[in-house]
């Protein structure tokens, strides 16, 4: 089997702040790391080759620096990085990248031969939208299996796959074909520490890299800012709210003075609360 | 690069304004796609249809509900429901086929009413069918697509302004598809206030055939497994919320804010991290990557109140907050405050609202 990740490199959100006058991310010293959802992508698809044999490559679309990321993807045994880097592509939304990130599949497909599975993390802790692996599969006509949280089975040969998805208030188990796209759900795993053998494979291995050009992009101006239908116009930071929170003092029984501050200020709460409690 | 990280289009807004596309001026009207399963609506299909009807009138143009099902009577009483919403009008896909969600089909339904009736705007939940087919829509279409708003807006010419938060929550940004027809967004539950819903007679409805037989589709549905009740939260739709935080100190506290939630008769939550380190299952979580809420009384006890978590909960009418760090940010947002340790705390509040409240609370916490 041949499995191909699409994988980013993102800034860690958790330790984002915005700065205070500009209104801008301060970006300095917030370290950049896998996108996490990521992760669990990695690691089934190495859990896949485990059992069918094959091979796991990784696609990232970023800056040079992304090859951080792909590195720490060689570690855990994936097989082969690609970095898809071009000044072209900066400023691309969803389906910009998704042009893109489609191009270089095929690339890759012809390369290193056809995926039989492209994996994606559930949505990336920069974006959010969760935008592109729906996007890549329209682009590449795979059949689309989102929000999955396990795989069943895979006959290779019959080129079958069965899987679970998350619906809501339950989960579907659906059959379908390979090739397909799956974006795989936060938690269905974890991720492997990998051996001394893959840290040292991943140390020496070149990563390959790919300008728009060499990726066999046709039309520039599908890529980047340009190919973008959304544009950001505006960017800030959530507004504070105008009162801060009013501080109790609390007396000999705190319980007691929380809750009659509580229902001084609020006074119909206290109504909702009984109609809540009886009903109980 | 993510939307996220661009900045706004070089060369200044000017640059960006130009005269819309002859073709796309077509376009016109707003569109709400009604999501339903198994007989059942979920709710932001109406919220939408809330959102959507005041976009409707600021562009004077019509509101139409886009239902998508199977053959039968309970597909009917979806396309009934949407007049009651708001609805001017009703755009159907009726098929046996399209009796559970699948990417396929439901795909080729919602873009060919797209390509047959042009709306200008198209809006869908942000739950996991609504971001599942919203994706394979918009890429379909080669239109814009903004995922998970918090506001929705149009601007004096008429674009739709999509405002929503990235890097987690830190950001806040507005985004408009100026170029592309239709403007798509995905807005997630509970963000948008439920409309009042009016009894209405079935307006006019237009049948569109799906023009799929089920072999065309490679998908197939072998069972649904349905959630055990038991664990199913209903945190979205609670009107008491208390929900603890790394401020709780060990998993084993957590049971103080069930059993605060249980006097009240609430629903309880956690805050990200919990569920990060396998003290609480994942439906559990508030934030921005967990669930909304928009409860009359939220209690966060022990949560710092990081954007993350404030994005999930700025919807509740009143927020009390307890944590030992007088500087944490849940006090800049929250209503009510109380500096101390919640381990202390959430017991002592427990006793305090079950004799306060109602004797047989009092009665069922002593047996």
């Amino acid at each position: 089997m041949h499995i191909v990740i699409c994988m980013k490199q993102v800034p860690d959100s958790a330790q984002i702040r915005v700065h205070p006058v500009t209104n801008t991310i301060m970006r300095q010293g917030v370290p950049t790391i896998i996108n996490p959802y990521d992760l669990f992508a990695i690691e089934e698809a190495l859990r896949l080759r485990d059992q069918f044999g094959g091979e796991v490559t990784v696609l990232t679309m970023g800056p040079p620096s992304a090859e951080d990321s792909l590195r720490k993807a060689l570690t855990f045994g994936v097989d082969r990085a690609v970095l898809l880097t071009d000044r072209f592509f900066a400023g691309a939304d969803t389906l910009a990248t998704t042009y893109a990130l489609a191009t270089a599949l095929r690339k890759i497909g012809a390369e290193f031969g056809p995926p039989d599975i492209v994996f994606t993390g559930k949505q990336t802790i920069d974006g959010d939208t969760a935008q592109v692996g729906p996007g890549v599969a329209k682009r590449l006509g795979l059949i689309q299996l989102t929000y999955v949280s396990k795989i069943n089975s895979v006959d290779a040969e019959k080129r079958l796959i069965e899987v679970e998805r998350r619906a809501e208030g339950g989960v579907q188990q659906l059959q379908s074909r390979l090739p397909c796209l799956i974006t795989i759900l936060e938690g269905v795993n974890e991720i492997r520490v990998g051996s001394l053998t893959d840290a040292l494979k991943a140390a020496r291995a070149k990563i390959v890299r790919w300008s728009a050009q060499e990726a066999g992009v046709e039309d520039i101006t599908k890529c980047g800012l340009r190919g973008s239908p959304t544009i950001v116009k505006k960017v800030f930071a959530p507004q504070p709210r105008a009162q801060k929170a009013e501080l109790i003092e609390l007396g000999e029984q705190p319980g007691e003075s929380i809750v009659e501050s509580l229902f001084q200020r609020q006074p119909k709460l206290e109504s909702e609360l009984e109609k809540l409690a009886r009903g109980y | 690069m993510s939307e996220a990280t661009k900045t706004p289009a070089a060369g200044g807004r000017a640059s960006t304004k130009k005269e819309l596309p002859e073709h796309l001026k077509a376009y016109k009207h707003v569109w709400v796609f009604i999501e339903q399963e198994r007989g059942h609506t979920h709710p932001v299909s109406w919220e939408l249809m809330g959102a959507g009807r005041v976009l409707a009138n600021k562009l004077g143009v019509h509101l139409a509900a886009v239902v998508v099902g199977a053959k039968n009577e309970e597909t009917q009483a979806v396309v009934g429901e949407a007049f009651c919403y708001g609805a001017d009008l009703c755009y159907l896909v009726a098929d046996d086929i399209l009796k559970d969600y699948r990417n396929e089909s439901y795909t080729k339904a919602l873009t060919e009413l797209v390509n047959t009736y042009k709306p200008e705007i198209l809006l869908l939940g942000a739950t996991t069918l609504g971001r599942d087919l919203a994706g394979s829509v918009a890429t379909t279409l080669l239109t814009g697509l903004t995922a998970d708003c918090t506001e929705l807006d149009v601007d004096a010419e008429g674009s739709l302004a999509a405002t929503r938060p990235t890097f987690g929550g830190s950001l806040l940004c507005t985004i408009f598809t100026l170029n592309y027809r239709p403007q798509m967004a995905t807005v997630r539950p509970r963000v948008m206030p439920m409309p009042e819903r009016a009894t209405k007679p079935i307006g006019r409805v237009i049948e569109h055939p799906l023009g799929l037989v089920e072999d065309d589709i490679v998908t197939k549905v072998l069972a649904f497994l349905p959630d055990r009740d038991s664990a199913k939260s209903n945190l979205a739709f609670a009107d008491v919320v208390v929900a603890g935080g790394l401020g709780l100190g060990s998993p084993e506290n957590f049971q103080l804010v069930r059993q605060l939630a249980g006097v009240l008769g609430a629903e309880y939550g956690c805050s990200r991290p919990l569920v990060q380190k396998g003290w609480v299952s994942s439906d559990r979580q508030i934030g921005q990557t967990g669930k909304t809420i928009r409860p009359k009384l939220y209690i966060a006890a022990g949560i710092s109140g990081a954007i993350q978590h404030r994005v999930g909960v700025e919807g509740a009418d009143y927020i009390l907050a307890i944590n030992t760090d007088k500087n944490a940010p849940i006090f800049d947002f929250a209503h009510l405050g109380v500096i101390g340790d919640a381990v202390r705390l959430l017991p002592a509040l427990t006793e305090a609202f079950a004799k306060r409240l109602s004797p047989h609370t009092r009665d069922r916490l002593a047996s």
